[in-house]
């Protein structure tokens, strides 16, 4: 990176924040800092909850998600729309009719003290831990690709979303996400655009489609019905819309974003349109990941993408093993581009003898390439645990992409780290004041009191979640770590908003036993059953269902104790 | 002058989809084609 990269990302990052808090300099009462000031029109409901969900690790490990395995990823995104019309239809009209804060004080209403506290706990701590991965998880590969320190990396960053979520509140959540939003979507155009333009010139659009679709990077739908595959239509269709309906329905960091519409109709508005635009947005930043994998097919790539990981190892005394595996990395590389040639040469004189010979060599190679790819990664880390697929998109940008772009590009993981995480503060403050300091702790005190609390709130849980980011050490794919983290405890979140919501004659006790139970379940199933027989994603259905029947059994247990109790 | 009156709940305010069951229908609709394209690239390429 060089100045003018540098004065873009700080002119965009801290100028979008100076404006975030400029903008709501004169917001003071506790209920606008909290839900914003009720004006928020729909585009930016909309724009808002599309940023709240698309983190750093969005843009940073989705494109090398599609350049390793191509764009069956999209499938996790299956169950939006339908999510969405389920919490547009049920949950958002009693959020409001309710005139809630927090999605939990429902579960009070509809309960009893101890579930509303149930359900705000577990927000509280997988929410927490997300937030110190919203902020981990960009520093971590920049500062590496960037040579910048790690921990002032996630301080400054960090430091900066707490300065003008602190000062600002819900508003400027919204006000600063809707140019974040507008960086982000600049820099993944332009990105796709250069990749494109930096295609061979003898490449055409049937033949890039044709290389990419021979190497498995366009199957976007597989129908296996096997449970440890972890996306397919199936798991994309059922347990990711439970998975959707907890994230945008009971999670706070989302329910905030909506809930603060004008009417009723601007909240529906905003969730609709991301209903229609995930799944083509998720397609295309995919789509990225496997332009890059066709570029990558003509132009030498680095063996593992991760060269710091790489070159700390070479310092270990394997220089020679890592060279030798370079150098065959590169004479295989070269067969495989030269083969591929000849396949294209062969499509375009239409000679399918020629072609089909020329496939198989390139298949041929492209597995002898990849076999390579995995003695390096097995060379770095024995145990084949170091993942490189997150370092594929940010390597290409430094090394191909012109200056001032690199700038952009950086600034737009940086938008999108900071949109995010300042959505989760802003959710994490209100959850503690409106669920425990409120109710528990300081009964009835004045508005300016809680949104005092309301702001100390924020600033606490910015440092919770940066402490939390200096002490994370992650092996997994960073865009399957976050929402894996989600799985654990989304279950429960959602199963005493459907018990809530759907079964009337569960009560508060029953739900409570149950919600915990499923918990206990969830857990046992990802400490011992491993990923590759059963996807994360099936523990939302799995959770959901066991708290649900548990509680059945339990409220049929408890109701002859009540009737005594009451004759 | 009269100022346009807000649109309540229940009407969308969007043109040609003017109740929540269209926009709901449009949603799905929507996501049907996705995924019938999405089907039709994996079989057309694999």
């Amino acid at each position: 990176m060089n100045g003018l990269d540098y004065a873009i990302l700080l002119i965009t990052i801290l100028g979008i924040a100076a404006y975030g808090t400029w903008h709501t300099r004169q917001r003071h009462t506790f209920k606008t800092f909290l839900k914003g000031s009720g004006d928020t029109h729909w585009f930016v409901i909309g724009l808002s909850v599309m940023a709240t969900q698309a983190s750093a690790v969005t843009f940073l490990s989705t494109p090398g998600q599609g350049f390793q395995s191509g764009l069956g990823f999209v499938q996790f995104y299956f169950g939006m729309p339908i999510a969405l019309i389920i919490i547009a239809v049920v949950f958002l009209p009693i959020y409001r009719k309710l005139n809630v804060i927090t999605a939990y004080e429902y579960l009070g209403q509809r309960f009893d003290m101890k579930t509303r506290l149930l359900g705000a706990a577990v927000f509280l701590l997988q929410r927490a831990f997300g937030a110190g991965l919203t902020i981990y998880a960009p520093a971590i590969v920049l500062s590496k690709v960037l040579g910048w320190p790690l921990h002032a990396t996630i301080i400054g960053s960090g430091i900066i979303v707490i300065i003008y979520t602190a000062t600002g509140g819900s508003d400027a959540v919204n006000a600063t996400q809707k140019y974040q939003i507008g960086v982000i979507f600049a820099g993944m155009v332009a990105a796709f655009v250069l990749l494109w333009v930096r295609l061979p010139a003898q490449l055409t659009f049937s033949d890039t489609l044709t290389i990419a679709g021979a190497m498995h990077k366009l199957e976007a739908v597989n129908f296996s019905v096997n449970p440890g595959n972890r996306y397919t239509f199936w798991t994309g269709m059922i347990a990711a819309t439970f998975h959707m309906l907890a994230y945008f329905g009971t999670d706070q960091s989302q329910v905030q974003r909506y809930i603060g519409g004008s009417s009723l109709r601007e909240s529906r508005l905003g969730l609709m349109f991301n209903a229609v635009c995930k799944i083509p947005m998720q397609f295309f930043i995919l789509a990225i990941g496997v332009l890059l994998f066709v570029t990558y097919q003509f132009e030498r790539p680095p063996v593992f993408f991760d060269q710091v990981a790489w070159h700390e190892r070479a310092a270990q005394g394997q220089k020679e093993e890592l060279q030798n595996i370079e150098n065959k990395f590169a004479v295989a590389h070269e067969q495989e581009r030269q083969q591929l040639e000849a396949w294209v040469e062969a499509r375009h004189k239409a000679d399918p003898a020629a072609e089909s010979a020329a496939r198989s060599a390139t298949m041929e190679a492209s597995a002898q390439v990849e076999s390579i790819r995995k003695e390096a990664r097995l060379a770095v880390d024995p145990h084949g645990k170091r993942e490189d697929t997150d370092y594929v998109f940010i390597s290409y940008i430094l090394d191909h992409f012109p200056h001032g772009l690199i700038g952009l590009l950086v600034a737009t993981f940086f938008a999108a780290a900071l949109s995010a995480k300042a959505a989760e503060l802003n959710a994490l403050g209100s959850a503690t004041v409106v669920d425990f300091y409120k109710p528990m702790v300081k009964t009835n005190a004045s508005d300016d009191h809680y949104l005092k609390a309301s702001k100390l709130f924020t600033i606490f849980w910015g440092c919770v979640s940066i402490t939390f980011a200096l002490c994370l050490s992650l092996a997994e794919n960073l865009i399957q770590a976050v929402n894996i983290v989600g799985s654990l405890f989304y279950p429960v979140m959602l199963s005493l908003f459907v018990v809530g919501f759907f079964v009337r004659r569960i009560r508060g006790t029953a739900v409570f036993w149950g919600a915990l139970l499923a918990q206990v379940v969830v857990l046992a199933l990802f400490f011992t059953v491993p990923g590759d027989r059963l996807s994360y994603l099936w523990y939302n259905v799995v959770g959901c269902f066991v708290c649900i029947a548990a509680s059945f059994i339990l409220q049929k247990m408890l109701r002859p104790a009540s009737a005594n109790s009451l004759s | 002058m009269t100022e346009t009156p807000k649109p309540s709940d229940e009407t969308t305010g969007l043109p040609g989809l003017r109740t929540w069951r269209r926009v709901y229908a449009f949603v799905l609709i929507t996501f049907v084609v996705w995924i019938v394209l999405l089907v039709a690239l994996t079989k057309a390429f694999s």
